[in-house]
């Protein structure tokens, strides 16, 4: 087994209501030991509550009162659980469609998705829509777990079946450079989702879990350009600190070397790293995914929002963008209307100058002409901003190239973007 | 000089969360309790702005049924760390007939602590309040989001939560409304334990083993401790092993049999434990929902 220790892995789960995805989740953490004795008693009491002849795992993580009244997920739950190997984190997402925002809140922070599938029903019109929008996502690694086999006998060539049906719709995509594995499971029963399965015997690849604990974190890592964004100015103003001005951040994509020759955006100004330091410790290097701090050898003037990159790898400059959007608010996206688009750290003011079309989400492409993004609809806009805004595709640099916008009035998060 | 940053993703993901919130809000605040969570917060805030000081004050809702060791431990770190440390008494609330003590059995002040919260953060105007709860702790938890919007009457609307996408926090609110905001909200109670283990971190003695006046009620064990928490003439006390898990009101947190007298034997009794930490919290034991109704409320 490969070496995870200390390492976390961020899991999503898709499914169509029913599918049984709860229970998947259920399944891994009771055959991983990872479900608690009170919480066991739980679930036992709550089963025979409702008159249940087995044990009803999705009670584990149907967190609020409305989703156990009407047995669904609502919300974005997260369940932790760990092995001996390494730590999971579930981010489990609604899959009504109603709930895209759910999908697209989930995914967005995971790793691997986990789609699946109901046996008896194979590929649908929801499963198109979870594979598109991990598409969009651009998530690396897909498990499609097909789930449900007792209710087809086990049945080898009903499941190949399926699997080729999903294979037509992995041509048709324009995301190649992902890793799907197709994986039969029974989670009710516990077929192959931790444990091997006699009843599955003619499948000769690993059960889910292995699956998972073999993932590799090099493998999935993003290979990207070094952004470093500040968050906030550090100047502690005391006698022994007295002129110290360090940049806070974490570190997207890429490394970052003291020495290394540097570009501030948006003033364009060049320096050099003079220090990286995490906590009272100082470092030669810091890779993705830091939370450091670093001082300049130039007194130059930076503030939050600024964007810190090597100055042989330079990031897009726009007044004008160009994204898919997810919206995510009751209130439809319109045209002319204004929105601040946060940036990571970076606030701008920003306009619709555009809805170019709607894109379909069950996985044709297809496009439609329409004045308005109504709550779930994806589409592709052209925004203006107020200052210019420097990023990276989101396809190169996921940190770099995604975006918030938030309602001026109400001040909720409306929509999710993703920079052409 | 050390070669490249060794990342623990949590601890990056905590860090980030506090510079955020330092730049985001005017008037946050470290909600601390004197538990393991709180503790661990303010070491992540130290690493998050050194080499300045920790920006933000501390606020203690004191039930008045307080661990006196978590009292003595919280001001010991005040002091060391320079903080500056707001302590709101629920016992001032009682006096004032705002609220009324419960009683009977299971009578505990938890639910107080509430109110205090509320009128603390009006009174100092805070607008962005961090707690150490984790969604690893109960199923409502588990739906939290890491900048959570409270309205003008600090009540949770969990069905109409804000997305968060990608690690971009959105603390934009109106005057009046406040964010809880949680930083270890992905850690898990073992991450918690490992984290205190690596960072050789001072805690209060009481989660460590030592001798206790206990009595047994509902399979639990409690603190014998009669002038907080009521104990009926049949329940007898014996002194007994035992350490603290969870810390909180001592009306409502139950002791657990434990002969783990260091860190290192805490961590290994958690890796092994088949019970979950809130199963000695005995104010979720209310119903299948308390914890949901609490936080709706706006209990942190």
């Amino acid at each position: 087994m490969i070496e995870n220790k200390n390492k976390v892995l961020k899991l999503s789960t898709a499914g169509s209501v029913d599918d049984g995805k709860s229970t998947l989740i259920g399944r891994i953490l009771y055959d991983t030991n990872s479900l608690t004795d009170d919480k066991l008693e739980a679930i036992e009491r709550n089963s025979k509550q409702k008159g249940f002849d087995y044990l009803d795992f999705s009670l584990a993580t149907d967190g609020l009162v409305a989703e156990r009244e009407q047995g669904i997920t609502i919300d974005v739950a997260h369940i932790y659980f760990s092995t001996s190997n390494r730590s999971y984190i579930i981010a489990d997402t609604p899959g009504h469609v109603e709930y895209t925002r759910n999908m697209v809140t989930g995914t967005s922070t995971s790793q691997v998705s986990i789609i699946l599938i109901d046996a008896r029903k194979g590929v649908i019109e929801q499963t198109k829509r979870h594979f598109f929008i991990n598409n969009l996502l651009r998530t690396k690694e897909v498990v499609v777990a097909v789930n449900k086999m007792d209710l087809i006998d086990f049945d080898e060539a009903k499941y190949n079946a399926i699997v080729k049906d999903f294979q037509k719709m992995i041509a048709a995509s324009d995301y190649k450079n992902q890793n799907i594995t197709f994986i039969p499971v029974s989670a009710l029963n516990g077929d192959n989702v931790v444990n091997k399965s006699e009843n599955l015997a003619w499948f000769k690849g690993e059960t889910m879990m292995e699956h998972l604990e073999n993932i590799r974190m090099e493998d999935i890592q993003e290979k990207a350009k070094a952004r470093f964004q500040v968050q906030t100015v550090i100047r502690p103003k005391t006698e022994e600190f007295h002129d110290f001005r360090g940049y806070a951040g974490k570190l997207k994509g890429g490394e970052l070397k003291v020495g290394d020759d540097v570009t501030i955006f948006p003033s364009g100004r060049k320096s050099q790293i003079k220090s990286i330091s995490f906590f009272d410790k100082a470092y030669l290097a810091a890779s993705a995914g830091s939370s450091i701090s670093i001082t300049l050898m130039d007194d130059v003037n930076v503030s939050r929002g600024d964007l810190i990159v090597k100055s042989d790898e330079l990031p897009k400059e726009t007044k004008q963008l160009k994204a898919t959007i997810c919206w995510m608010d009751n209130q439809p996206l319109e045209v002319s209307s204004t929105f601040f688009l946060q940036h990571g750290a970076k606030l701008v003011k920003s306009k619709i100058k555009a809805i170019d079309h709607k894109i379909s989400t069950d996985n044709t492409g297809e496009i439609e002409k329409v004045n308005q993004l109504n709550m779930n609809d994806l589409g592709m806009t052209e925004i203006q901003l107020a200052q210019p805004l420097h990023f990276d595709s989101y396809s190169d640099n996921k940190g770099n190239g995604a975006f918030i916008l938030i309602d001026t009035k109400s001040n909720t998060t409306a929509g999710v973007g993703f920079i052409e | 000089m050390n070669d490249k940053v060794i990342n623990n993703p949590l601890e990056d993901e905590a860090i980030y969360i506090f510079r955020e919130v330092a730049a985001q809000f005017e008037k946050p605040v470290i909600l601390f309790s004197g538990g393991k969570d709180s503790i661990t917060l303010v070491r992540l805030a130290q690493k998050a702005f050194y080499p300045a000081k920790i920006p933000f004050p501390l606020l203690h809702i004191d039930t008045g049924h307080n661990f006196p060791e978590t009292i003595e431990f919280r001001d010991q770190l005040v002091k060391e760390l320079g903080l500056e440390l707001h302590v709101h008494y629920v016992q001032d609330n009682i006096d004032a007939g705002n609220v009324q003590e419960e009683s009977g059995k299971y009578a505990s002040r938890n639910m107080l602590q509430t109110d205090s919260l509320l009128q603390a953060i009006e009174k100092h105007g805070f607008d962005a309040c961090i707690g150490g709860a984790r969604r690893d702790e109960e199923k409502a938890r588990a739906k939290e989001r890491v900048f959570s919007v409270r309205d003008d009457f600090g009540q949770w609307d969990e069905k109409n939560q804000r997305p968060e996408v990608f690690d971009m926090l959105n603390g934009r609110i109106d005057f009046g409304q406040n964010v809880r905001v949680f930083p270890i909200s992905n850690w898990t109670e073992l991450d918690v334990w490992s984290y205190i283990q690596k960072e050789n971190m001072e805690i209060p003695s009481i989660y460590f083993a030592h001798k206790r006046n206990v009595f047994e009620r509902d399979g639990l064990i409690w603190s014998a401790h009669d002038e907080y928490v009521f104990r009926a003439e049949d329940e007898i006390v014996t002194e007994k092993i035992v350490r603290f898990r969870t810390v909180g009101d001592m009306s409502c947190t139950a002791a657990v049999e434990s002969y783990a007298f260091d860190i290192d034997k805490v961590v290994e009794e958690i890796a092994a434990s088949t019970i979950s930490e809130r199963g000695a919290r005995i104010d979720d034991k209310r119903s299948e929902a308390a914890m949901e109704k609490r936080k709706q409320q706006g209990y942190f």
